[in-house]
Protein backbone atom coordinates (compact mmCIF):
# COMPACT_ATOMS: atom_id res chain seq x y z
CA UNK A 1 0.00 0.00 0.00
CA UNK A 2 1.33 3.38 -0.63
CA UNK A 3 1.42 5.88 2.20
CA UNK A 4 -1.42 8.60 2.13
CA UNK A 5 1.39 10.91 1.52
CA UNK A 6 2.85 9.73 -1.81
CA UNK A 7 -1.36 8.83 -2.93
CA UNK A 8 -1.47 12.60 -2.13
CA UNK A 9 1.33 13.39 -4.76
CA UNK A 10 0.24 10.86 -6.85
CA UNK A 11 -3.51 12.08 -7.08
CA UNK A 12 -3.09 15.29 -9.33
CA UNK A 13 -1.59 13.13 -11.78
CA UNK A 14 -4.13 10.19 -11.88
CA UNK A 15 -6.83 12.91 -12.34
CA UNK A 16 -5.30 14.29 -15.48
CA UNK A 17 -6.62 11.61 -17.25
CA UNK A 18 -4.45 8.18 -18.22
CA UNK A 19 -3.92 6.51 -15.28
CA UNK A 20 -7.83 6.01 -14.40
CA UNK A 21 -7.69 4.00 -17.97
CA UNK A 22 -7.82 0.40 -17.07
CA UNK A 23 -4.88 -1.36 -17.70
CA UNK A 24 -3.46 -2.94 -20.89
CA UNK A 25 -2.94 -6.76 -19.93
CA UNK A 26 0.33 -7.13 -21.83
CA UNK A 27 2.43 -4.43 -19.83
CA UNK A 28 5.24 -7.13 -19.72
CA UNK A 29 5.35 -7.32 -23.67
CA UNK A 30 4.77 -3.82 -24.83
CA UNK A 31 7.70 -2.57 -22.16
CA UNK A 32 9.85 -4.83 -23.99
CA UNK A 33 10.30 -2.53 -26.91
CA UNK A 34 11.98 -0.04 -24.60
CA UNK A 35 14.40 -2.61 -24.15
CA UNK A 36 16.06 -1.48 -27.48
CA UNK A 37 17.55 2.18 -26.09
CA UNK A 38 16.82 2.35 -22.59
CA UNK A 39 18.58 -1.06 -21.56
CA UNK A 40 18.32 -4.48 -20.56
CA UNK A 41 15.85 -4.28 -17.56
CA UNK A 42 14.98 -0.28 -18.69
CA UNK A 43 18.14 0.36 -16.38
CA UNK A 44 19.42 2.90 -18.73
CA UNK A 45 22.37 2.72 -21.40
CA UNK A 46 24.76 5.37 -21.64
CA UNK A 47 22.82 8.76 -22.49
CA UNK A 48 19.57 7.12 -22.55
CA UNK A 49 18.44 7.15 -19.19
CA UNK A 50 16.76 4.51 -16.68
CA UNK A 51 13.26 3.74 -16.70
CA UNK A 52 13.13 0.66 -14.54
CA UNK A 53 11.78 0.98 -11.00
CA UNK A 54 10.36 4.73 -11.49
CA UNK A 55 6.92 5.40 -9.71
CA UNK A 56 3.99 4.79 -12.06
CA UNK A 57 2.39 8.04 -12.39
CA UNK A 58 5.61 9.68 -12.64
CA UNK A 59 6.08 7.51 -15.95
CA UNK A 60 2.63 7.84 -16.63
CA UNK A 61 2.69 11.52 -16.40
CA UNK A 62 5.71 11.88 -18.79
CA UNK A 63 4.51 9.81 -21.27
CA UNK A 64 1.22 11.75 -21.24
CA UNK A 65 3.07 15.23 -21.45
CA UNK A 66 5.03 13.51 -24.33
CA UNK A 67 2.35 12.42 -26.03
CA UNK A 68 0.67 16.15 -25.57
CA UNK A 69 4.09 17.75 -27.08
CA UNK A 70 4.08 19.27 -23.58
CA UNK A 71 7.57 17.86 -22.99
CA UNK A 72 10.63 18.46 -24.96
CA UNK A 73 12.29 15.25 -25.95
CA UNK A 74 13.79 13.95 -29.45
CA UNK A 75 12.06 11.24 -30.26
CA UNK A 76 9.72 9.96 -27.04
CA UNK A 77 6.91 12.27 -28.21
CA UNK A 78 6.95 10.35 -31.81
CA UNK A 79 6.44 7.05 -29.67
CA UNK A 80 4.44 7.92 -27.17
CA UNK A 81 1.78 9.38 -29.65
CA UNK A 82 1.90 5.73 -30.62
CA UNK A 83 0.25 4.23 -27.48
CA UNK A 84 -3.08 3.87 -26.07
CA UNK A 85 -3.24 5.54 -22.40
CA UNK A 86 -4.82 1.95 -21.14
CA UNK A 87 -1.00 0.99 -22.92
CA UNK A 88 1.04 3.37 -21.19
CA UNK A 89 -0.86 3.01 -17.67
CA UNK A 90 0.10 -1.02 -18.26
CA UNK A 91 4.13 -0.26 -19.47
CA UNK A 92 3.90 2.51 -16.31
CA UNK A 93 3.08 -0.44 -13.98
CA UNK A 94 5.39 -2.72 -15.17
CA UNK A 95 8.68 -0.78 -15.27
CA UNK A 96 7.32 0.64 -11.74
CA UNK A 97 8.10 -2.71 -10.25
CA UNK A 98 11.26 -3.96 -12.59
CA UNK A 99 14.90 -3.79 -11.39
CA UNK B 1 16.69 -33.85 -22.84
CA UNK B 2 17.51 -35.73 -19.60
CA UNK B 3 15.51 -38.14 -18.00
CA UNK B 4 16.01 -36.13 -14.85
CA UNK B 5 15.31 -32.30 -16.05
CA UNK B 6 11.69 -33.78 -17.76
CA UNK B 7 10.89 -35.21 -14.40
CA UNK B 8 11.41 -31.44 -12.93
CA UNK B 9 9.98 -30.02 -15.29
CA UNK B 10 6.42 -31.58 -14.94
CA UNK B 11 6.91 -31.32 -10.96
CA UNK B 12 7.66 -27.53 -11.62
CA UNK B 13 4.99 -26.85 -14.19
CA UNK B 14 1.91 -28.72 -13.91
CA UNK B 15 0.16 -26.62 -16.26
CA UNK B 16 2.58 -27.78 -18.85
CA UNK B 17 1.11 -31.09 -18.82
CA UNK B 18 -2.47 -29.84 -20.21
CA UNK B 19 -0.67 -28.86 -23.46
CA UNK B 20 -0.76 -31.24 -26.73
CA UNK B 21 2.48 -30.76 -28.12
CA UNK B 22 3.97 -31.14 -24.59
CA UNK B 23 1.48 -34.23 -23.69
CA UNK B 24 2.75 -35.71 -27.06
CA UNK B 25 6.29 -35.19 -26.18
CA UNK B 26 6.28 -36.55 -22.51
CA UNK B 27 6.98 -32.70 -20.95
CA UNK B 28 9.31 -31.36 -23.22
CA UNK B 29 9.33 -28.22 -25.08
CA UNK B 30 11.69 -27.83 -27.72
CA UNK B 31 12.41 -24.38 -29.68
CA UNK B 32 14.74 -24.38 -32.39
CA UNK B 33 15.84 -21.20 -33.72
CA UNK B 34 17.24 -21.03 -36.76
CA UNK B 35 19.57 -17.62 -37.74
CA UNK B 36 21.54 -15.60 -34.88
CA UNK B 37 20.80 -12.22 -36.18
CA UNK B 38 18.50 -8.88 -34.85
CA UNK B 39 15.26 -11.56 -34.83
CA UNK B 40 16.91 -15.20 -33.97
CA UNK B 41 19.31 -14.03 -30.85
CA UNK B 42 16.24 -11.64 -29.79
CA UNK B 43 14.06 -14.62 -29.60
CA UNK B 44 16.74 -17.13 -28.64
CA UNK B 45 17.46 -14.74 -25.33
CA UNK B 46 13.93 -13.59 -24.91
CA UNK B 47 12.68 -17.26 -24.56
CA UNK B 48 15.50 -18.65 -22.31
CA UNK B 49 14.77 -15.85 -20.12
CA UNK B 50 10.93 -15.48 -19.91
CA UNK B 51 9.84 -19.13 -20.61
CA UNK B 52 12.65 -21.13 -18.57
CA UNK B 53 10.36 -24.46 -19.37
CA UNK B 54 11.41 -23.97 -23.30
CA UNK B 55 14.27 -25.69 -24.64
CA UNK B 56 15.74 -23.27 -26.79
CA UNK B 57 18.46 -24.19 -29.83
CA UNK B 58 20.06 -21.33 -31.62
CA UNK B 59 21.59 -22.64 -35.32
CA UNK B 60 23.81 -20.00 -36.68
CA UNK B 61 26.73 -21.00 -39.26
CA UNK B 62 28.90 -18.29 -38.32
CA UNK B 63 30.47 -17.91 -34.56
CA UNK B 64 30.89 -14.34 -34.87
CA UNK B 65 27.82 -11.76 -35.88
CA UNK B 66 28.85 -8.92 -38.04
CA UNK B 67 25.75 -6.23 -37.42
CA UNK B 68 24.42 -4.36 -41.02
CA UNK B 69 23.89 -1.36 -38.34
CA UNK B 70 26.71 0.40 -38.00
CA UNK B 71 28.83 -1.44 -40.73
CA UNK B 72 28.63 2.25 -42.76
CA UNK B 73 30.49 3.98 -39.87
CA UNK B 74 33.37 1.20 -40.49
CA UNK B 75 33.00 2.37 -44.11
CA UNK B 76 33.56 6.31 -42.82
CA UNK B 77 36.51 5.07 -40.52
CA UNK B 78 34.89 5.68 -37.58
CA UNK B 79 34.21 1.89 -35.68
CA UNK B 80 36.92 -1.09 -36.30
CA UNK B 81 35.19 -4.37 -37.90
CA UNK B 82 35.95 -5.97 -34.45
CA UNK B 83 33.37 -3.42 -32.86
CA UNK B 84 30.50 -4.08 -34.54
CA UNK B 85 31.11 -8.12 -34.62
CA UNK B 86 29.13 -10.58 -31.42
CA UNK B 87 30.19 -14.03 -30.07
CA UNK B 88 27.55 -16.32 -28.85
CA UNK B 89 29.08 -17.03 -25.20
CA UNK B 90 26.23 -14.86 -23.53
CA UNK B 91 23.53 -16.90 -25.06
CA UNK B 92 25.55 -20.18 -24.40
CA UNK B 93 26.10 -19.07 -20.31
CA UNK B 94 22.42 -18.79 -20.60
CA UNK B 95 21.72 -22.26 -21.01
CA UNK B 96 20.69 -21.91 -25.28
CA UNK B 97 22.01 -24.84 -27.53
CA UNK B 98 24.33 -22.86 -29.55
CA UNK B 99 24.59 -24.66 -32.41
CA UNK B 100 27.19 -23.77 -35.38
CA UNK B 101 26.03 -25.13 -38.64
CA UNK B 102 23.59 -24.89 -41.95
CA UNK B 103 20.07 -26.09 -42.16
CA UNK B 104 20.34 -28.37 -44.67
CA UNK B 105 16.53 -29.25 -44.92
CA UNK B 106 13.16 -28.62 -43.14
CA UNK B 107 10.77 -31.88 -42.24
CA UNK B 108 7.51 -29.18 -41.50
CA UNK B 109 5.17 -32.73 -40.94
CA UNK B 110 7.57 -34.33 -39.07
CA UNK B 111 8.42 -30.95 -37.11
CA UNK B 112 12.46 -31.75 -37.77
CA UNK B 113 15.68 -30.49 -39.70
CA UNK B 114 18.49 -32.06 -40.84
CA UNK B 115 21.91 -30.04 -40.88
CA UNK B 116 24.42 -30.22 -42.91
CA UNK B 117 26.75 -31.65 -40.28
CA UNK B 118 24.57 -35.13 -40.18
CA UNK B 119 22.67 -33.97 -37.12
CA UNK B 120 18.75 -34.19 -37.78
CA UNK B 121 16.71 -31.98 -34.76
CA UNK B 122 13.12 -31.98 -33.29
CA UNK B 123 11.47 -29.56 -32.45
CA UNK B 124 8.02 -28.28 -31.28
CA UNK B 125 7.74 -24.95 -32.56
CA UNK B 126 10.36 -23.65 -35.04
CA UNK B 127 11.08 -20.28 -35.29
CA UNK B 128 13.24 -19.03 -38.41
CA UNK B 129 15.09 -15.39 -38.48
CA UNK B 130 17.05 -16.18 -41.68
CA UNK B 131 17.79 -12.80 -43.19
CA UNK B 132 17.85 -12.18 -46.92
CA UNK B 133 19.73 -13.40 -49.60
CA UNK B 134 20.84 -11.29 -53.08
CA UNK B 135 19.13 -12.06 -55.93
CA UNK B 136 22.55 -12.55 -58.05
CA UNK B 137 19.97 -13.09 -61.04
CA UNK B 138 18.47 -9.81 -61.33
CA UNK B 139 20.63 -7.59 -62.20
CA UNK B 140 22.50 -8.39 -65.69
CA UNK B 141 26.53 -8.37 -64.78
CA UNK B 142 25.74 -8.70 -60.94
CA UNK B 143 26.97 -12.10 -60.06
CA UNK B 144 29.00 -13.04 -56.75
CA UNK B 145 32.61 -12.48 -58.71
CA UNK B 146 31.16 -9.33 -59.33
CA UNK B 147 30.78 -8.47 -56.28
CA UNK B 148 34.50 -8.98 -55.24
CA UNK B 149 35.53 -5.40 -57.88
CA UNK B 150 31.82 -3.79 -57.17
CA UNK B 151 30.95 -4.97 -53.23
CA UNK B 152 27.58 -4.73 -52.21
CA UNK B 153 28.72 -4.51 -48.49
CA UNK B 154 24.88 -5.26 -47.79
CA UNK B 155 24.94 -8.54 -46.37
CA UNK B 156 28.02 -8.32 -43.89
CA UNK B 157 29.11 -12.57 -43.64
CA UNK B 158 31.93 -12.34 -41.80
CA UNK B 159 32.61 -8.98 -42.82
CA UNK B 160 35.28 -9.36 -46.10
CA UNK B 161 32.68 -7.12 -48.08
CA UNK B 162 32.63 -4.27 -45.36
CA UNK B 163 36.29 -4.74 -45.72
CA UNK B 164 36.71 -4.99 -49.50
CA UNK B 165 34.60 -1.21 -49.87
CA UNK B 166 36.33 0.27 -47.08
CA UNK B 167 40.20 -0.49 -49.08
CA UNK B 168 38.20 1.08 -52.20
CA UNK B 169 36.94 3.88 -50.69
CA UNK B 170 40.38 5.12 -49.11
CA UNK B 171 42.22 4.05 -52.34
CA UNK B 172 39.75 6.16 -54.30
CA UNK B 173 42.00 8.60 -56.64
CA UNK B 174 42.02 12.31 -55.79
CA UNK B 175 38.82 13.84 -57.08
CA UNK B 176 37.48 10.26 -58.14
CA UNK B 177 33.90 9.04 -58.71
CA UNK B 178 31.95 6.62 -55.73
CA UNK B 179 29.09 5.48 -57.42
CA UNK B 180 26.07 3.42 -56.07
CA UNK B 181 23.08 1.50 -57.46
CA UNK B 182 19.92 1.07 -55.31
CA UNK B 183 17.45 -1.38 -55.43
CA UNK B 184 13.62 -0.48 -55.77
CA UNK B 185 11.82 -1.82 -52.59
CA UNK B 186 11.31 -4.03 -50.48
CA UNK B 187 14.96 -4.13 -49.57
CA UNK B 188 17.03 -4.58 -45.94
CA UNK B 189 17.54 -1.44 -44.08
CA UNK B 190 15.37 1.14 -46.24
CA UNK B 191 17.29 4.41 -44.70
CA UNK B 192 20.79 2.01 -44.97
CA UNK B 193 22.04 3.26 -48.40
CA UNK B 194 21.47 6.48 -47.52
CA UNK B 195 23.34 6.68 -44.08
CA UNK B 196 26.18 5.09 -46.35
CA UNK B 197 26.36 7.40 -48.73
CA UNK B 198 26.39 10.13 -45.85
CA UNK B 199 29.06 8.21 -44.17
CA UNK B 200 31.20 7.58 -47.20
CA UNK B 201 30.87 12.16 -48.09
CA UNK B 202 32.35 12.35 -43.99
CA UNK B 203 35.00 10.33 -45.11
CA UNK B 204 35.71 11.65 -48.10
CA UNK B 205 35.34 15.83 -47.01
CA UNK B 206 38.60 14.68 -44.76
CA UNK B 207 40.47 12.85 -47.32
CA UNK B 208 39.73 13.41 -50.69
CA UNK B 209 37.53 16.78 -50.44
CA UNK B 210 36.96 16.76 -54.71
CA UNK B 211 35.60 13.22 -54.92
CA UNK B 212 32.25 12.71 -56.25
CA UNK B 213 29.38 10.16 -55.08
CA UNK B 214 26.59 9.58 -58.01
CA UNK B 215 23.81 8.04 -56.33
CA UNK B 216 21.59 5.82 -58.96
CA UNK B 217 18.32 5.29 -57.26
CA UNK B 218 15.97 2.51 -58.86
CA UNK B 219 13.33 4.77 -56.98
CA UNK B 220 11.85 8.55 -56.59
CA UNK B 221 11.40 8.61 -52.72
CA UNK B 222 13.35 7.09 -50.01
CA UNK B 223 13.05 6.99 -46.33
CA UNK B 224 14.07 10.48 -44.19
CA UNK B 225 14.71 12.10 -47.76
CA UNK B 226 14.21 15.71 -46.57
CA UNK B 227 16.31 15.22 -43.76
CA UNK B 228 19.13 13.29 -45.61
CA UNK B 229 19.26 16.21 -48.40
CA UNK B 230 19.27 19.09 -45.95
CA UNK B 231 21.77 17.61 -44.48
CA UNK B 232 24.11 16.55 -47.67
CA UNK B 233 23.85 20.17 -48.67
CA UNK B 234 24.97 21.73 -45.32
CA UNK B 235 27.73 19.09 -44.20
CA UNK B 236 29.03 18.35 -47.84
CA UNK B 237 27.91 20.71 -50.87
CA UNK B 238 28.42 19.83 -54.24
CA UNK B 239 29.51 16.07 -53.53
CA UNK B 240 26.69 14.15 -53.40
CA UNK B 241 24.33 13.74 -56.63
CA UNK B 242 21.27 11.47 -55.92
CA UNK B 243 19.73 10.19 -59.26
CA UNK B 244 16.38 9.30 -58.80
CA UNK B 245 14.17 6.34 -61.32
CA UNK B 246 12.55 9.44 -63.03
CA UNK B 247 15.53 10.88 -63.94
CA UNK B 248 17.47 7.31 -65.12
CA UNK B 249 18.71 6.18 -61.88
CA UNK B 250 17.96 3.20 -62.33
CA UNK B 251 20.89 1.22 -62.70
CA UNK B 252 19.82 -2.10 -65.54
CA UNK B 253 23.34 -3.66 -66.41
CA UNK B 254 26.69 -3.19 -64.64
CA UNK B 255 30.00 -4.05 -66.22
CA UNK B 256 32.48 -4.82 -63.62
CA UNK B 257 35.52 -5.03 -65.92
CA UNK B 258 34.82 -1.43 -67.38
CA UNK B 259 33.86 -0.13 -63.92
CA UNK B 260 30.29 1.15 -65.51
CA UNK B 261 27.30 1.10 -64.63
CA UNK B 262 24.17 1.23 -66.74
CA UNK B 263 21.24 2.93 -66.74
CA UNK B 264 17.85 2.48 -67.99
CA UNK B 265 17.96 4.77 -71.05
CA UNK B 266 21.40 3.24 -72.36
CA UNK B 267 23.12 5.85 -70.49
CA UNK B 268 26.89 4.05 -69.38
CA UNK B 269 28.36 5.69 -66.19
CA UNK B 270 31.97 5.62 -65.16
CA UNK B 271 33.33 4.51 -61.64
CA UNK B 272 36.13 4.49 -59.79
CA UNK B 273 34.39 2.72 -56.74
CA UNK B 274 31.07 1.06 -57.42
CA UNK B 275 28.86 -0.29 -54.74
CA UNK B 276 26.15 -2.24 -56.31
CA UNK B 277 23.08 -3.34 -53.86
CA UNK B 278 21.29 -5.70 -55.63
CA UNK B 279 17.81 -6.38 -55.13
CA UNK B 280 17.06 -9.02 -52.82
CA UNK B 281 14.44 -11.73 -51.71
CA UNK B 282 13.70 -13.87 -48.15
CA UNK B 283 17.05 -16.60 -47.58
CA UNK B 284 17.10 -19.10 -49.06
CA UNK B 285 16.20 -21.69 -46.75
CA UNK B 286 12.72 -19.78 -46.46
CA UNK B 287 12.62 -20.30 -50.31
CA UNK B 288 13.79 -24.12 -50.34
CA UNK B 289 10.86 -24.80 -48.14
CA UNK B 290 8.26 -23.41 -49.48
CA UNK B 291 7.25 -20.62 -47.43
CA UNK B 292 8.12 -17.48 -49.94
CA UNK B 293 5.29 -16.48 -52.39
CA UNK B 294 6.22 -15.30 -55.90
CA UNK B 295 7.22 -12.00 -54.49
CA UNK B 296 10.23 -13.96 -52.81
CA UNK B 297 9.47 -13.12 -49.32
CA UNK B 298 7.18 -14.90 -46.99
CA UNK B 299 3.54 -14.00 -45.82
CA UNK B 300 3.15 -14.31 -41.91
CA UNK B 301 0.19 -14.20 -40.01
CA UNK B 302 0.32 -10.60 -38.26
CA UNK B 303 -0.30 -12.23 -34.55
CA UNK B 304 1.92 -14.91 -34.03
CA UNK B 305 4.34 -14.73 -37.17
CA UNK B 306 3.52 -18.81 -38.46
CA UNK B 307 4.12 -18.48 -42.42
CA UNK B 308 1.07 -18.88 -43.90
CA UNK B 309 2.15 -21.92 -46.12
CA UNK B 310 3.22 -23.43 -42.89
CA UNK B 311 1.70 -23.02 -39.27
CA UNK B 312 3.89 -24.36 -37.04
CA UNK B 313 6.70 -22.43 -37.89
CA UNK B 314 7.56 -19.29 -37.46
CA UNK B 315 9.12 -16.24 -39.40
CA UNK B 316 10.64 -13.21 -38.18
CA UNK B 317 13.04 -10.32 -39.24
CA UNK B 318 13.65 -9.49 -42.98
CA UNK B 319 12.72 -12.41 -44.77
CA UNK B 320 8.86 -11.78 -44.21
CA UNK B 321 6.26 -9.48 -45.67
CA UNK B 322 5.05 -7.16 -43.20
CA UNK B 323 4.52 -3.69 -44.89
CA UNK B 324 4.56 -1.02 -43.75
CA UNK B 325 7.07 -2.05 -41.05
CA UNK B 326 10.36 -1.64 -42.38
CA UNK B 327 12.65 -4.37 -42.72
CA UNK B 328 14.92 -3.11 -39.71
CA UNK B 329 17.04 -4.61 -36.90
CA UNK B 330 14.45 -3.14 -34.12
CA UNK B 331 11.35 -4.54 -36.17
CA UNK B 332 13.22 -8.12 -36.28
CA UNK B 333 13.81 -7.74 -32.18
CA UNK B 334 10.29 -6.30 -31.30
CA UNK B 335 8.45 -9.21 -33.46
CA UNK B 336 10.73 -11.84 -32.24
CA UNK B 337 9.65 -10.98 -28.61
CA UNK B 338 5.41 -11.61 -29.74
CA UNK B 339 6.60 -14.86 -31.77
CA UNK B 340 8.10 -16.51 -29.12
CA UNK B 341 4.73 -15.40 -26.64
CA UNK B 342 2.80 -16.92 -29.15
CA UNK B 343 5.05 -20.30 -29.58
CA UNK B 344 4.96 -20.16 -25.30
CA UNK B 345 0.99 -19.43 -25.50
CA UNK B 346 0.23 -22.37 -28.52
CA UNK B 347 3.06 -25.49 -26.60
CA UNK B 348 0.57 -24.53 -23.21
CA UNK B 349 -2.47 -24.72 -25.91
CA UNK B 350 -3.54 -20.89 -25.08
CA UNK B 351 -4.33 -18.69 -27.41
CA UNK B 352 -1.60 -16.35 -28.63
CA UNK B 353 -1.34 -12.46 -26.66
CA UNK B 354 -3.85 -10.72 -27.98
CA UNK B 355 -3.27 -6.89 -29.32
CA UNK B 356 0.48 -7.19 -29.86
CA UNK B 357 2.09 -3.11 -30.43
CA UNK B 358 5.46 -3.68 -32.84
CA UNK B 359 7.89 -0.99 -32.53
CA UNK B 360 10.93 0.62 -34.37
CA UNK B 361 13.45 3.27 -34.09
CA UNK B 362 15.81 3.42 -36.74
CA UNK B 363 18.85 6.11 -36.37
CA UNK B 364 21.06 7.01 -39.04
CA UNK B 365 24.31 9.08 -38.80
CA UNK B 366 24.51 11.63 -41.34
CA UNK B 367 27.82 13.56 -39.86
CA UNK B 368 30.05 13.84 -36.88
CA UNK B 369 27.99 14.57 -33.63
CA UNK B 370 24.70 14.61 -36.95
CA UNK B 371 22.00 12.54 -36.36
CA UNK B 372 18.36 11.51 -37.19
CA UNK B 373 15.69 9.26 -36.64
CA UNK B 374 12.94 7.84 -37.83
CA UNK B 375 9.88 5.98 -35.17
CA UNK B 376 7.39 3.43 -36.17
CA UNK B 377 4.17 1.95 -33.91
CA UNK B 378 2.80 -0.75 -35.73
CA UNK B 379 -0.25 -3.10 -34.85
CA UNK B 380 -1.84 -5.75 -36.71
CA UNK B 381 -5.09 -4.70 -39.08
CA UNK B 382 -8.15 -5.41 -37.51
CA UNK B 383 -8.72 -8.47 -40.30
CA UNK B 384 -5.96 -9.99 -39.10
CA UNK B 385 -4.40 -9.58 -42.60
CA UNK B 386 -1.15 -7.44 -42.23
CA UNK B 387 0.12 -4.49 -40.39
CA UNK B 388 -1.47 -0.86 -39.96
CA UNK B 389 1.04 2.10 -38.89
CA UNK B 390 -0.50 3.74 -35.26
CA UNK B 391 -2.51 7.09 -36.71
CA UNK B 392 -0.96 10.55 -35.41
CA UNK B 393 2.30 8.81 -34.31
CA UNK B 394 5.99 7.88 -35.30
CA UNK B 395 7.76 9.72 -37.89
CA UNK B 396 11.22 11.14 -38.77
CA UNK B 397 13.27 13.97 -36.84
CA UNK B 398 11.95 17.23 -37.66
CA UNK B 399 14.07 19.52 -40.16
CA UNK B 400 15.19 22.57 -39.79
CA UNK B 401 17.61 24.29 -37.52
CA UNK B 402 18.00 21.76 -34.88
CA UNK B 403 21.57 21.47 -33.66
CA UNK B 404 20.57 20.16 -30.18
CA UNK B 405 18.42 17.68 -31.46
CA UNK B 406 21.08 16.39 -34.17
CA UNK B 407 23.94 15.70 -31.45
CA UNK B 408 21.85 14.19 -29.46
CA UNK B 409 20.15 12.07 -31.96
CA UNK B 410 23.80 10.94 -32.61
CA UNK B 411 24.38 9.73 -29.11
CA UNK B 412 21.32 8.39 -28.30
CA UNK B 413 21.99 6.30 -31.73
CA UNK B 414 24.89 4.54 -30.50
CA UNK B 415 23.05 4.25 -26.86
CA UNK B 416 20.58 1.85 -29.31
CA UNK B 417 23.55 -0.11 -30.91
CA UNK B 418 24.82 -0.81 -27.57
CA UNK B 419 21.56 -1.59 -25.92
CA UNK B 420 19.70 -3.43 -29.05
CA UNK B 421 22.77 -5.82 -29.52
CA UNK B 422 23.04 -6.26 -25.35
CA UNK B 423 19.23 -7.56 -26.12
CA UNK B 424 20.49 -9.82 -28.52
CA UNK B 425 23.79 -11.52 -26.95
CA UNK B 426 24.21 -10.24 -23.14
Amino acid sequence: MPSPRRLTLALPLLLAGPAFAQPATNGPLLAQACLGCHGPGAAGQDGVPAIAGRPAPELVAQMTAFRANERPGTIMGRIARGYTAEEITAVAAYLAQAR
Amino acid sequence: MTQTTRRALLGAAPALIAAPALAQNQGQARLVVVGGGFGGASAARFARMSYPWLEVTLIEPKTRFVTCPYGNLVLAGTRRLEQISHGYDGLRARGINVVHDWVAGIDPTARSLRLRGGATLSYDRLILSPGIALRWDALPGYDEAASEIFPHAWVPGEGAQTTLLRRQIEALPEGGVVGLAIPANPFRCPPGPYERISMIAAHLKRHNPRAKILAFDAKNAFSKQGLFQDAWAELYPGMIEWVPANQDGRITRVDPGAREFESEFGTRHKVDVGNVIPPQSAARIAIEAGLANASGWVPVDPLTFEARQAPGIHVIGDANIAPPMPKSGYVANSTAKQAVASVAALLRGEAPPPAPVYFNTCYSHVGEDYGISIVGVFRPNPDGSGFVETPQSGGVSPRGNHPEQRRLEALYADAWYASITRDMFG
